[in-house]
């Protein structure tokens, strides 16, 4: 009972790590960094999922903790910084709304995941239902750094971090989805951040940037 | 007993005035160390007071009764503010006196008066410093209010000695006090002109703060603002750690020497650490243009109303 305890006390540190990156996320300009972030949120997403399936004595939890290192803290990363050295993009310009501004509507995205995540965590009984809002919120989050960010390369960094946040949500909720339907999401995943690399080259060649409000507006010719 | 604690009281604070200074020398050491430089001997800042104590003092001819006596009151509010927090001992007959609500308005005060005494005298750079000082100042006052709601919010007190006792009975990690670590080291570095928002170092025009505003002082007026400028320093410390470090503090329960030895040996290994960490922090980090130091503030109050948030979801069932 009393180690159950620390480990609930362990996974809310954990959960709170993770809003923590989301926001550090926000406020970042710099795409080196940001990728950084995205590999420290796969590490503690890989503890966290790690907690859980040592309480609740789940083997495939284990099988997704290692799926979840192997991918999002080692391969996604390594991917993305070949990609960003490759089309020499660490630099982000200045995003579409100013940095605070973007904070503060994040703080009331926040606001929002808690006050919707209440009642649902009431029904849960798992040992991290109270994670639920937080993960709603990373993917909230996530989701203001995709609409925030011009450059193709943030957008892309900004759907895997929903996806750290689905998966969190996942875990926090259900102890995880099947097995099958993890694989599946994995190599989706993966597959995605291939096509996704061979986009950028695409988009630079057309338009010389990455800019992707070039891709606004249709062309006559 | 009452005379007891009158002695740790005044002791407490004599501490503080004493070795204020010496916590200055030390950052500075550390950082001219990690900086590669060959550091300045470890009483400097002594040598720089007794220095100033001994010359003459030139006041501008229009400086008013307010410029002459705002040194003493500067020193004198972080004085109290020194009596206030519980930096040794947690059984303090002046921390009953005021809150820590109360404890920002005194360092709210301070800013105040050192303002006006900045505009006194008329100079450009005085001026400019003081509105640049407010501006600093009234972005990182709402933070540092965030971070100890946090703290009163954890432990249901608003005075800081019983917030730490209740560290002490409670002993359990809430995800919120990262948070409010995070934001307090924030406001922390920008009140006190450190160097992500200002530079102690320089004097150029462009950029300084805190300067600006001691531009018009001389001699033992300089002395005293110095000195209360790391007094100022040492005081944020004591407050970080007894927000978020408490161990080692002498208890209301626990009595005489031992108790107070150890608090005594915990504040220096803490206050050795909390240089290093401050040197580290300097030497990695690079000066903000001022135009970034409302972001730089935003971001610490966010994080400080995150942790409250976290709080509220999370820690709603921490203490079952």
């Amino acid at each position: 009972m009393l180690k159950s305890h620390l480990i609930e006390q362990l996974l809310k540190l954990l959960a709170a790590g993770l809003l923590l990156i989301s926001f550090a996320m926000l406020s970042r300009r710099r795409t080196q960094r940001l990728i950084t972030l995205f590999a420290w949120q796969g590490a503690i997403l890989f503890l966290s999922t790690c907690l859980v399936a040592y309480d609740a004595h789940l083997t495939e939890l284990w099988f997704s903790a290692a799926l979840t290192l192997v991918l999002k803290v080692i391969a996604l990363p390594w991917i993305l910084h070949i990609l960003i050295q490759r089309l020499g993009a660490q630099w982000d310009t200045e995003p579409v709304v100013n940095i605070p501004v973007t904070m503060l509507v994040g703080l009331v995205l926040v606001i929002f995941a808690f006050g919707l995540a209440q009642p649902i965590s009431m029904l849960a009984t798992t040992i991290t239902r109270n994670a639920l809002g937080i993960a709603l919120a990373v993917i909230l989050l996530s989701f203001l750094m995709m609409i925030t960010r011009r450059k193709a390369v943030t957008q892309v960094i900004g759907f895997l971090a929903m996806e750290n946040g689905l998966f969190f949500a996942a875990t926090s909720a259900t102890y995880g989805m099947p097995m099958v339907i993890e694989l599946g999401i994995a190599l989706d995943v993966l597959v995605g951040v291939f096509i996704l690399g061979i986009f950028f080259f695409q988009i630079r060649e057309q338009f010389d940037s990455l800019d992707l409000h070039h891709l606004e507006a249709l062309r006559e010719d | 007993m009452s005379g007891l604690t009158f002695v740790r009281q005044f002791g407490e604070v004599a501490l503080a005035i004493m070795i204020a200074p010496l916590f200055m020398g030390w950052i500075a050491q550390c950082r001219a160390w990690m900086q590669n430089r060959s550091a300045p001997p470890l009483f400097q800042p002594y040598r720089m007071l007794r220095k100033l104590f001994r010359k003459d003092a030139a006041l501008a001819v229009n400086a008013s009764a307010l410029f002459r006596t705002t040194p003493y009151v500067f020193l004198g509010t972080m004085v109290l503010a020194a009596a206030i927090i519980p930096s040794l001992a947690t059984d303090l007959p002046f921390a009953r006196a005021a809150d820590a609500i109360a404890l920002i308005g005194l360092f709210a005060t301070a800013r105040v008066f050192l303002s006006l005494a900045a505009m006194d005298i008329g100079t450009a750079f005085g001026s400019m410093g003081a509105r640049r000082e407010m501006m600093i100042g009234f972005l990182a006052e709402p933070a540092l209010l965030m971070v100890l709601f946090n703290a009163f919010l954890l432990y249901g007190s608003t005075a800081l000695p019983s917030l730490v006792e209740g560290y002490a009975t409670h002993s359990v990690i809430d995800p919120s006090v990262i948070f409010a670590a995070i934001a307090f080291l924030m406001v922390m570095l920008a009140e006190n002109a450190r160097i992500p928002i200002d530079n102690p170092a320089t004097h150029l025009e462009l950029t300084m703060i805190h300067e600006a505003m001691l531009l018009e002082y001389s001699a033992r007026h300089l002395a005293l603002v110095e000195w209360a400028s790391s007094l100022k320093l040492f005081n944020y410390a004591c407050i970080g750690f007894a927000l978020f470090l408490p161990w080692g503090i002498a208890t209301h329960g626990a009595d005489g020497g031992q108790a107070l030895l150890l608090a005594v040996a915990a504040l220096a290994a803490k206050l050795i650490a909390a240089g290093a960490v401050l040197a580290l922090i300097e030497s990695l980090s690079a000066k903000l243009r001022l135009f970034r130091a409302p972001e730089y503030l935003a971001i610490a109050f966010l994080l400080a109303v995150l942790g409250l948030l976290v709080h509220l979801l999370l820690g709603a069932n921490a203490h079952a």
